[in-house]
């Protein structure tokens, strides 16, 4: 069994190997890009291997956060919520709760709009993330910034 | 005592919006479960861990067709609060359950007339 490298290869084409993987690692899909690496992970992990593209979907949350133990937040996915094409799922993670999920919603054919808010818990400032799966498998995301000064998940 | 089942807690829901639905135009539901949402990382007085006790699942369905169906998990603030979109052709009736830790359940009927 060989270690070292194969010099019987032709020089020329493990320089094309090389160019092919820099291609690979560049052309990542961009919602990955400025995330922390715990989100990225999970973002990965409910891609499921297909591309996530930024856009389309619209975080709303307060930049500047006075008390982390209700905060609200709203996202909506721009789509006409038809038959043809509709929001599969919507998930938002977290990055530094010690568990990343914070909603998944799905939407009926009883939906109107595909809109949902609620309120959440961040115990500091962190990035948030929402993605959404359509229906002709396209899947989008938003990241989100949040300032926090009071936390939640502190001991009263 | 974690090996106790905790008491359930006393439930209380809110839901706003009902009653101004237009017919086949989305209308918003505000619907409000108070539920504190243990979220099973604090300690009591004693360093003894509070067990978990959330709501993790809430569904809403227009005469049993699901409008919304949520996934709720710790992050998710007390007393949790949705607001979702509903597009309703005629009067019917909306349900809204939730499920939770210790075989928690909870199911709110709501009658519409859209107008």
């Amino acid at each position: 069994m060989k270690h070292g490298p194969d010099l019987n290869r032709p020089r020329r084409q493990l320089l094309g190997a090389a160019g092919g993987l820099w291609l690979a690692l560049t052309t990542r899909p961009a919602a990955a890009v400025s995330a922390p690496e715990t989100l990225q992970a999970m973002v990965r992990a409910w891609a499921g291997g297909r591309p996530v593209t930024p856009g389309r979907v619209l975080l709303d949350v307060p930049p500047l956060v006075e008390n982390g133990n209700a905060v609200p937040i709203s996202v909506r996915v721009d789509s006409p919520l038809t038959a043809a094409e509709f929001v599969q799922e919507i998930v938002v993670f977290n990055e530094k709760n010690p568990q990343r999920d914070v909603v998944r919603v799905r939407f009926g054919p009883a939906s109107g709009r595909a809109q949902v808010d609620t309120r959440i818990r961040l115990a500091t400032s962190q990035q948030l993330v929402a993605l959404a799966r359509l229906s002709d498998g396209s899947q989008w995301s938003a990241h989100v910034d949040v300032i926090v000064t009071l936390a939640a998940c502190i001991e009263p | 005592m974690a090996d106790q089942t905790p008491p359930q807690p006393r439930v209380r829901t809110l839901i706003h919006g009902t009653d101004t639905l237009k017919r086949g135009v989305p209308g918003e539901l505000r619907i409000t479960l108070g539920h504190p949402m243990e979220n099973g990382m604090r300690h009591d007085g004693y360093g003894n861990v509070v067990p978990r006790s959330i709501a993790t699942r809430f569904e809403c369905k227009l005469d049993g067709v699901l409008v919304l169906a949520a996934d709720l998990y710790p992050a998710v603030a007390a007393n949790p609060y949705i607001a979702l979109w509903v597009r309703a052709d005629g009067p019917g009736t909306l349900s809204f359950e939730w499920w939770g830790d210790w075989g928690f359940h909870h199911r709110e009927t709501r009658a519409i007339q859209p107008t």
